[in-house]
């Protein structure tokens, strides 16, 4: 056993409104600039639809992500290290600028300097890339917001298969949900085993997936190889970026921005500790629909004593360890059992993960008909149709995705008693399989969902890595730089500073 | 000011009315007590005091004041018979004679032009004068108490003045735009009845390039015309009349909905009663300025008050003149509101939601009024003052007031009538009961004594000869056309910047069924005209399925400045969600005197309910950029 520590986040799509609020604050933190008009690190689709870029979701047409090859190895879906330096300079796998859109402005500036009085002024947009006028704007990163653009385009949407979808496509059969995504920090990223380069890492100490931009090269294996198409290549600087999750904060103890703004409250941050000697077997796993299962064995128990002892042995620190005990993703994940992966089949092991939505009863008219158990309605008359969903979070398996809906909707009875009657009914849990006490813990982390509580994120121990003496110099003056390490290249005084190493306590590779 | 029939009046909306009262009454009423035109029943309203109006009078109120107060007589009871024996009239009798037309506009805080104004393109026409998509013609009708003159004025008013920080449609067609602050760069308050707190506005850097707060743009203007005043306009008499007003005496003026005033009429004018209220107001425009930056002596004299309540505030009064002392030559002894933070700490000061104190004397009110001791609904909290050094560093929550009829507790949910149901303080009704029955005249002859599902109105607005003149070869079907809010905003709020312009689909949008798509041959994003009589306007289609089959929708406030074409139809640059709608006036909201059913500003009086609307909505063959050059401008 080696056990690591990752910042992991849960996203309550339940709650989520679909504001686009997290996009929002996260395109004007981190890609407000040239060469990345086009990159949202987070953004939200309406589904059912496509997405974006267009079918992300469909590896049929992406290869990304891993697949099994011969003697149930796993191998990139793009192919393996020969057959991607084969390919290097025509990579057959990559997402053309119209399956994501084309970015575009608009000269603000004429509205206030037009003088003609003849034609009312109305500025037309033209194109961040070429600069020429756009006759019309054909794509953006949120097409379909809210149902828009015809079923028969939408319904390519990949969790469709094994629907019967034309019913879905019906006025009176509409579903809606909100899907917020961003990098999945993978525990097995196909980006990093696709770079041709090794610009890609995977922290050891949070887990956090980081393009190295002094060694990217360029070659955009890592924006095929990622099947959630979180990997945007920067046309300005020729080099590949992703979402940072927003380490500084994290190292600092604060949440990421798109949690941090998030208006439903819908997002949670929290320590998972997993065993990295599993990895390999549990993305390798035979069978698709066992992946979320060999990714839940994955995470340790961090009350357990034998874990926590050898989470110490492993460097792992107290202040990690607590903080993995308080984890309401842990919660959510392991102990609930209510949160899944997306698209556990790509293999990557992601880490982000996802409530499902309850929806409303299909159809008003036959409510009174419903088989409901002490009120709660059956899962199989849900609008959303829960083999929609488990394509999406379980490679197919209705089962859990089933146990997990049961438990939301026996916490929504058990606490509507509550707050009518004043009846704490015990009775409403027996399907459910949940203690009253976990109803109340429920109740604390998803529906009051106190900040302090959402965002258990203990701070990096820079102290291992950096001398803080020296770190408090960093930000003062300097010559000729346009950042500084605090080590001037030029002195006035002649000279070098010169510092001793610092050693690790960290021990490196297990 | 009652915005919807100043503008049903004065953007001449009432010269193309199809929909008559008549036709809208329930079978039991007779018809021929009711008038010919929808504007006369808002004449009728106004005259009774139901509504305030504005221009108020036919004649300059100044003169009249002038004239009055020279006549030896009260000079309230001068206007008073002059109005009932007719030798003056009201403005909205007339309202496009020249010297009833407003000329002079403010828009603040507002979108008039790109977002609230219904009937836009009425708006371009005759208020603005300006390039316009109309293609509707007079009404047959004939309003039986309004002049009709045959020409409809174009253009009324000669200037139009915005103040905002950006360039929203209203901006555009605006003669002087006057650059404002933004939230963060002046300090405010903000607060709603909706929650119990109360935040802060405040400025983290100061206003941008030549914008100044509101305060200070309001300041300048008050400063300049102080000084051009002098010699003009210095001490002058006003005559104002105001309506009958919730949480006043006049509110019970007229239970029984019925007396006319009007001298053809049996029962007399009584100011108050049976027409408006008439008060005689001395104004120095010479002082404006000084008026401005300074606390006025009536909250000393009359107290604080509202929802019919009265508390005196003078020791906060003294308290401010110490604290913030004036900076006026003219008025050394009052308290200074030069500063907008001057004007913050002075509402902090006197509210009884931020100062426990005031607040103790405000509940005495309403014990006093009820005979029910209210006193412990303070919560112990009439030492507590919140000042703005306070919710700056965190919104505070406010303290109970009995203004508000919820309360701010640990124990109890913050709910609308709170006090009403549990402290049993009577309701602000005609009974003080919950009343759901309006025993009133007009309601019953509408069949509305009771909440009633009424089908949708005929709005007159696609007759076929329209839809059939404009064929460019495309399917055309009617569709019911809504504005909903959007998702992000409501009412005026902008989505026109480059963000929200790329998470949407960077223009104004319709969204239809895929149903109607098909009929029409349309598919997703492509280019389609919405027109009727009121107008037209350009977007591109979105085709979604949870549209119903037989609507429309377009959300409020695309604006008409970011990628709107021209119109295949007129020509011209197409218009906004309203250019194809227009204020649809119901005589029972302009019930007034009947207690709850009585004007009150921003709550109470008529609305322009829209949503029976139709339009013709069909793909476009050409669309048209008048591009003049080549980046971008159209």
């Amino acid at each position: 056993m080696k056990i690591r520590a990752q910042i992991g986040k849960v996203l309550n799509l339940d709650k989520c409104i679909g504001c686009h609020t997290c996009s929002v604050t996260c395109k004007q933190v981190w890609t407000n600039r040239d060469g990345v008009e086009y990159a949202w690190f987070n953004n939200v689709e309406s589904k059912p639809g496509v997405g974006f870029p267009q079918q992300w979701e469909n590896q049929e047409l992406w290869h990304g992500g891993w697949q099994l090859g011969k003697g149930e190895s796993l191998r990139p879906k793009i192919g393996g290290k020969w057959r991607i330096l084969s390919k290097i300079f025509a990579n057959p796998n990559l997402p053309q600028l119209d399956d994501y859109y084309e970015p575009f402005d608009f000269d603000y500036a004429a509205l206030q300097n037009e003088k003609s009085e003849q034609v009312v002024t109305s500025v037309r947009p033209y194109s961040r890339i070429t600069g020429q006028v756009m006759d019309k704007i054909e794509r953006g990163p949120n097409w379909e917001e809210s149902l828009g653009t015809e079923f028969k385009h939408r319904s390519k949407d990949y969790n469709f298969r094994d629907v019967e979808k034309e019913i879905y496509g019906k006025f009176e059969n509409s579903f809606l949900m909100f899907l917020p995504r961003l990098c999945e920090h993978c525990l097995n990223p196909t980006c990093v085993a696709s770079c041709p380069s090794g610009a890609i890492y995977k922290r050891e100490e949070d887990g956090i997936v980081l393009v190295d931009q002094e060694k990217c090269r360029g070659w955009r294996m890592c924006v095929s190889g990622c099947p959630y198409k979180k990997i945007y290549y920067n046309w300005h600087t020729g080099k590949s970026e992703k979402c940072v999750f927003c380490y500084p904060r994290i190292e600092s103890g604060q949440p990421t921005v798109c949690s941090e703004t998030c208006v439903g409250r819908i997002r949670y941050l929290g320590v998972m500790l997993y065993d990295a000697d599993k990895i390999e077997t549990a993305a390798a796993t035979t069978n698709p629909e066992d992946a979320y299962e060999q990714q839940l064995d994955l995470f340790l128990d961090p009350h357990d004593p034998a874990v926590v002892e050898q989470a110490r042995r492993d460097g792992i620190s107290d202040a990690w360890i607590d903080a993995a005990q308080r984890s309401p993703v842990y919660r959510m994940i392991k102990e609930w059992k209510i949160a899944f992966p997306l698209h556990p089949e790509y293999r990557t092991l992601p880490m982000v993960w996802y409530i499902p939505p309850l929806s409303p009863i299909q159809e008003a008219a036959s409510a009174g008909s419903l088989e409901t158990l002490n009120g709660i309605p059956d899962i199989n008359s849900l609008r959303i149709p829960v083999q929609y969903l488990a394509n999406m979070l379980t490679a197919g398996d209705e089962a859990p995705v089933k146990a997990a809906l049961n438990r939301l909707l026996a916490l929504r009875a058990y606490m509507r008693r509550f707050q009518i009657e004043n009846v704490r009914d015990a009775s409403l849990l027996q399907g459910a399989g949940l203690s009253e006490q976990q109803i109340q813990d429920m109740y604390r982390l998803l529906a009051i969902a106190n900040y302090e509580d959402r965002f258990v994120v203990p701070t990096a121990h820079k102290e291992d890595a950096e001398d803080p003496y020296h770190q408090r110099g960093i930000a003062g003056f300097h010559f000729n730089q346009s950042t500084t390490s605090g080590k001037s290249r030029f002195s006035l005084w002649g000279q070098q500073g010169v510092r001793p190493e610092i050693r690790r306590h960290t021990v490196k590779g297990g | 000011m009652n915005g919807t029939s100043f503008f049903y009046a004065h953007t001449d909306q009432w010269r193309y009315e199809q929909l008559t009262p008549r036709e809208q009454l329930s079978p039991l009423a007779s018809p021929e007590k009711w008038p010919q035109t929808v504007l006369d029943c808002n004449i009728q309203a106004e005259r009774r005091g139901w509504l305030p109006s504005a221009p108020q009078l036919a004649v300059n109120p100044l003169q009249l004041g002038q004239k009055a107060a020279q006549s030896g007589q009260d000079p309230a009871t001068y206007v008073k018979d002059a109005l009932v024996s007719g030798s003056i009239k009201l403005a909205c009798e007339d309202p496009d004679a020249p010297e009833n037309w407003p000329r002079n506009m403010f828009v603040w805080r507002s979108n008039l032009l790109g977002a609230s104004g219904k009937g836009h393109e009425y708006f371009m026409k005759h208020l603005l004068g300006a390039p316009n998509n109309v293609m509707n013609e007079d009404s047959d009708q004939r309003p039986d108490f309004a002049k009709w003159h045959d020409k409809a004025p174009e253009g009324k008013l000669d200037l139009l003045t915005t103040i905002d920080f950006r360039m929203s449609t209203t901006a555009m067609f605006s003669d002087v735009v006057l650059p404002t602050a933004t939230w963060y760069e002046k300090s405010d308050l903000n607060t709603s009845d909706m929650h119990t707190f109360i935040h802060p506005l405040q400025a983290a850097v100061d206003p941008a390039w030549e914008a100044r707060t509101d305060w200070s743009i309001f300041r300048g203007l008050a400063e300049t015309f102080q000084r051009l005043a002098k010699g003009q306009l210095e001490s002058e008499t006003d005559v104002v009349l105001s309506p009958l007003q919730k949480d006043t005496p006049a509110e019970l003026a007229q239970p029984y909905g019925d007396e006319i005033w009007r001298s053809e009429h049996p029962i007399a004018g009584v100011p108050g009663k049976t027409m408006p209220q008439i008060a005689i107001v001395p104004r120095r425009y010479d002082e404006v300025y000084d008026r401005y930056i300074t606390l006025g002596p009536g909250l000393e004299k009359k107290g604080n008050a509202d929802h019919g309540l009265q508390w005196d505030t003078t020791a906060e009064i003294q308290e401010l003149k110490q604290t913030h002392p004036s900076v006026s030559v003219k008025y050394p002894e009052r308290s200074s509101l030069f500063q907008d933070t001057d004007a913050v700490e002075t509402v902090l000061m006197l509210a009884p939601e931020t100062n426990g104190a005031v607040s103790a004397r405000s509940w005495k009110s309403l014990s006093d009024k009820t005979g029910r001791d209210l006193s412990h609904r303070l919560g112990g909290r009439d030492g507590d003052r919140i000042t703005f050094a306070d919710i700056i560093t965190q919104p505070r929550q406010v303290i109970n007031s009995p203004v508000w009829s919820g309360v701010s507790s640990t124990q109890e949910a913050y709910t609308a009538n709170w006090l009403n149901v549990h402290e049993y303080v009577p309701w602000r009704t005609l009974t003080g009961r919950l009343q759901f029955y309006q025993d009133h005249p007009w309601l019953r002859d509408f069949g509305e004594t009771f909440a009633t599902y009424k089908p949708p109105i005929e709005t007159h607005s696609t007759p076929e000869a329209l839809g059939a003149a404009h064929d460019n070869g495309n399917p055309v079907i009617p569709l019911n056309f809504l504005t909903p809010h959007q998702k992000w905003g409501i009412h005026s709020t902008y989505a026109e910047n480059l963000i929200m312009l790329t998470l949407g689909r960077g223009g104004p949008v319709v969204w239809i069924s895929e149903d109607d798509a098909t009929r029409l041959k349309i598919v997703d994003n492509d280019w389609v005209e919405a027109f009727n009589c009121n107008g037209t306007l350009v977007a591109r289609a979105v085709v979604s399925q949870r549209i119903p089959s037989g609507a429309a929708f377009m959300y409020h406030a695309a604006e008409r400045t970011a990628n709107v074409p021209g119109s295949e139809i007129t020509g011209k640059r197409a218009g906004i969600h309203n250019s194809v709608t227009r204020v649809v006036m119901k005589p029972t909201h302009m019930v007034g005197g009947y207690a709850h059913l009585s004007w009150s500003f921003n709550y109470y009086g008529p609305v322009g309910s829209n949503r029976d609307e139709f339009i013709f909505l069909r793909k476009m063959n050409d669309v048209n950029w008048f591009d003049t050059t080549e980046k971008g401008k159209g």
